[in-house]
């Protein structure tokens, strides 16, 4: 059997990790880094479940539950190997929790969860969020992203999640609760009405235009990436017509007949290799997909960044024109336009008991404005101190991931190519027995 | 018209050969390694006193000559090559002539070293000329006129190779066949000036051709026989079936040559798509562009091997697939008992010789095109390998990441 030199290269040693494997490394490395949460308990989702139910509008719907079981670490290490707590969650609970991050560490990059539906499928996979191939790599990425949050610094200690984590009841209700929703309503409006911001800080501008390109770059590798996956397919199947065609044939032949037809179940086995190796590769592609989604997480950030200093350039502008107001009413020139300051010139001066009323009014609201630019000042200044070391966190671990995930697919294609080399060594050695 | 045509390329070190088209009592200019006696040229066709099949009219005396060795390839005592395609120019038309050299031991030959220039016309009449004399034998195919495949052009690089790769191995089956390489018109392709050969073409059908009339006259008397030898049905079912395997297998090999192409398109597509990305990034940076180089080596590792079954294995399946064409045809030749035995002995033995250098050019085919794909994973795998060697040796290097 051929091995092709890795004698050569003594540094590599073992080119055999499997995806599941260097998934495990990136957990350790969670762990590793660990916060205290993940130092008090170890979390899975083990298991998929099919379940029927009413749902709100009292229809039979089929959903998906996942299990999540928790499990103190020392147990574990002490080799004791008790039951671990457990509990059942749908996807779109865990949609909750993470809206719930989203609006109250808004700071945070939030890790996401995987996708909703299954996108960028090569036309074999299926696209069913039923077919149970989606749901196990669903389960997957949800424990992952599970473990993400239980590593972040800041929200690993959130008791919505611990007890995301370990009450299986009325943690809905504990969390509507919180009153996140209408933080989140807002929230929403103003994320997505436009506004022009006057001094963003840089860094944050730079921020978004990357998550922009991260974002597009991935979205065209991974579509790129199906496509091939697609056509190696084919070609992968096309060989397992010359195992049929060699086998036919070799029942006409005599001398040449024993050579043909183990040469055609080589080419069976080429053909079906190929279901493994691109099952192997969609593990790559989700990992891809995590750091897309991650990319809107970042963007988010940024978003939050330019609406907090929107909303204290705004405060400041309101400050500056009422100040200036205050200034015409003491001085009597008029040097912004108020509708009130026209119709009095037109049709007369007020009395001084009214200019009196007018100038205390803008004190009072003076002295609000200013308050105002303190606190959003001071909440912007906070929040870009919060967002950056995040934001820093969050370019370590994805460089760390990213490179994680590349050395993870060169070990697939060298993988794919041993098994290539094997099975035509085979094929070759019944050819020259024809 | 110039009366030289000249082989201005240099290919494996031969020197230049200018041949005249009148070459009598002219002395040809031959390889300077070689130590060889040099003949003038007699230019007469017919030499009474050589081995000649297409001389004998009578039945009956046909029986002694189809009788010949079987293993008659290990005196091999002639070879010949085509190579060299040159491009020619006319008033009406271009074409392109390829140089045949032979070498040759046979004493029918007046000379032991050949090289003329040949146009795939040419080639085709020789074809015919053969299936002619001897209907009840296999001659091997010629590659078809034109490649209906839509895109090659008929002087494209890659269209010419492959023909003259098909052109050298038709001669070579022809050399190889114990009858063929004996004709007189064999003969002649192979040594005459083109002027020659084409005064020798306009000879009309002659009585070579007088000589396949018979044949064919004598099959049509006994055409009809109810008894057939049970070989010979069996011979006709295999037939059926070879062609129709090999047909398959001519269509496979197609697609899969399709399907290749079409992934190399998509991935093609990676690369870029990876250096892009390494644009936006720093630490990245570095392993990005070294994964959009692996995936752009792969793609010409792919181009490559796309090719090799292109020009190798596919030519070879297609020839087959054509000889089964003209396998089926002798169906209208219905062999009795007793009359021409010669037919059938002959038959036996050409088909018998045909089996042979079928599974002798097939297997060697296939064992090639495994051959090349062991190769080609091969070398994909060590672009991968030496990626994750830098990696890894990055890696410890600033300490990030601990590989034991």
């Amino acid at each position: 059997m051929a091995d092709s030199g890795s004698e050569e290269i003594a540094v590599i040693g073992n080119t055999d990790l499997t995806p599941s494997e260097s998934e495990n490394n990136l957990k350790n490395t969670m762990v590793e880094k660990g916060t205290s949460l993940l130092k008090m308990m170890e979390i899975s989702v083990a298991e998929a479940e099919k379940r029927t139910g009413k749902n709100a509008v009292n229809m039979q719907e089929t959903y998906t539950v996942y299990l999540i079981e928790t499990r103190p670490v020392d147990a574990a290490s002490e080799g004791t190997n008790p039951v671990p707590d457990s509990l059942w969650r749908r996807y779109s609970e865990f949609e909750l929790l993470r809206n719930y991050l989203l609006v109250t560490y808004p700071f945070s990059v939030v890790p996401p969860l995987p996708e909703k539906r299954a996108e960028f499928v090569w036309h074999k996979l299926s696209a069913d969020n039923m077919d149970p191939d989606f749901v196990e790599r669903r389960r997957v990425g949800l424990e992952n992203f599970l473990l993400r949050v239980a590593s972040h610094p800041d929200l690993s200690s959130d008791k919505i999640f611990y007890s995301f984590l370990t009450e299986e009841n009325g943690w809905k209700e504990t969390v509507f609760e919180t009153g996140f929703q209408a933080k989140a309503d807002s929230r929403l409006k103003a994320l997505n009405a436009t506004f022009r911001v006057k001094n963003p800080d840089k860094r944050f501008a730079e921020m978004k235009h990357y998550g922009d390109e991260l974002q597009s770059v991935i979205s065209q590798l991974l579509r790129v990436r199906a496509r091939a996956a697609d056509r190696l397919y084919g070609v992968y199947k096309v060989h397992g017509n010359y195992g049929r065609v060699f086998s036919e044939w070799s029942a006409i032949e005599k001398e040449m007949g024993d050579g043909l037809q183990s040469a055609g179940h080589h080419m069976d086995a080429y053909a079906a290799s190929v279901d493994d190796i691109l099952e192997e590769e969609e593990h790559y592609a989700d990992q891809l997909k995590e750091y897309l989604f991650y990319a809107d997480a970042l963007r988010a950030v940024c978003r939050k960044h330019e609406l907090t200093q929107y909303e204290l350039e705004m405060a400041a502008q309101d400050l500056t024109s009422k100040k200036q107001q205050r200034e015409e009413l003491a001085t009597g020139t008029i040097r912004t336009f108020s509708l009130k300051g026209m119709t009095s010139k037109l049709f007369g001066q007020e009395t001084p008991e009214q200019r009196e009323a007018k100038v205390k009014m803008l004190e009072t609201q003076i002295e609000e404005g200013e308050e105002l630019v303190k606190e959003r000042n001071t909440e912007c200044e906070e929040f870009v101190k919060s967002a950056w070391v995040d934001i820093e966190r969050f370019k370590e671990q994805k460089d760390h991931d990213l490179r994680e995930a590349l050395i993870s697919y060169a070990i697939m294609q060298i993988s794919m190519c041993k098994k290539g080399i094997q099975v035509w060594n085979n094929a070759k050695e019944c050819f020259s027995k024809m | 018209m110039s009366g030289f045509v000249v082989d201005s390329t240099v290919s494996s070190g031969n020197s230049s050969v200018a041949i005249p088209t009148d070459i009598s009592g002219q002395i040809l200019d031959l390889d300077e390694d070689d130590d060889l006696e040099v003949f003038s040229k007699d230019t007469t066709v017919t030499d009474g006193s050589s081995f000649n099949a297409s001389m004998q009219t009578s039945p009956a005396s046909m029986i002694n000559q189809y009788k010949f060795e079987e293993d008659a390839e290990d005196t091999k005592d002639i070879f010949v090559t085509v190579d060299n395609p040159e491009s020619h120019v006319t008033a009406i038309e271009t074409y392109i002539t390829y140089r045949v050299v032979t070498k040759t031991t046979r004493s029918e030959f007046d000379s032991s070293e050949f090289e003329v220039r040949r146009r795939y016309q040419d080639f085709l009449w020789l074809k015919g000329r053969l299936e002619e004399a001897h209907p009840t034998l296999i001659v091997h195919p010629l590659p078809e006129k034109f490649v209906v495949k839509g895109m090659v052009e008929r002087f494209n690089e890659d269209f010419i190779e492959t023909r003259r790769r098909a052109l050298h191995r038709f001669l070579n089956k022809i050399a190889e066949h114990p009858i063929f390489s004996s004709s007189e018109d064999f003969k002649i392709f192979l040594t005459a000036a083109p002027g020659e050969l084409t005064s020798y073409k306009k000879q009309g059908p002659g009585f070579l051709s007088r000589m396949g009339e018979t044949v064919k006259a004598v099959a049509a008397a006994v055409r009809g026989v109810r008894n057939r030898p049970q070989e010979f049905t069996e011979m006709q079912e295999y037939v059926e079936a070879f062609s129709q395997k090999i047909s398959s297998l001519d269509k496979v090999t197609q697609r899969i040559v399709r399907e290749q192409k079409e992934y190399l398109e998509e991935l093609k597509e990676c690369g870029p798509t990876y250096a892009l990305w390494s644009q936006s990034e720093e630490e990245l940076a570095e392993p990005l562009k070294d994964v959009a180089g692996c995936v752009d080596r792969c793609c010409k590792e792919t181009e490559e091997q796309v090719k090799n079954l292109n020009d190798n294995l596919i030519p070879v399946l297609h020839e087959y697939a054509l000889c089964t064409d003209t396998l089926k045809m002798r169906d209208d030749l219905d062999k009795a008992e007793d009359r021409l035995e010669w037919a059938n002995n002959a038959l036996k033995s050409d088909w018998t010789r045909w089996q042979k250098d079928m599974r002798t050019d097939l297997r060697s085919a296939f064992v090639d095109t495994a051959e090349r794909n062991v190769n080609y994973y091969e070398k994909c795998l060590a672009v991968w390998e030496s990626f994750l060697h830098s990696q890894r040796t990055d890696a410890e290097g600033n300490g990030n990441v601990d590989f034991s």
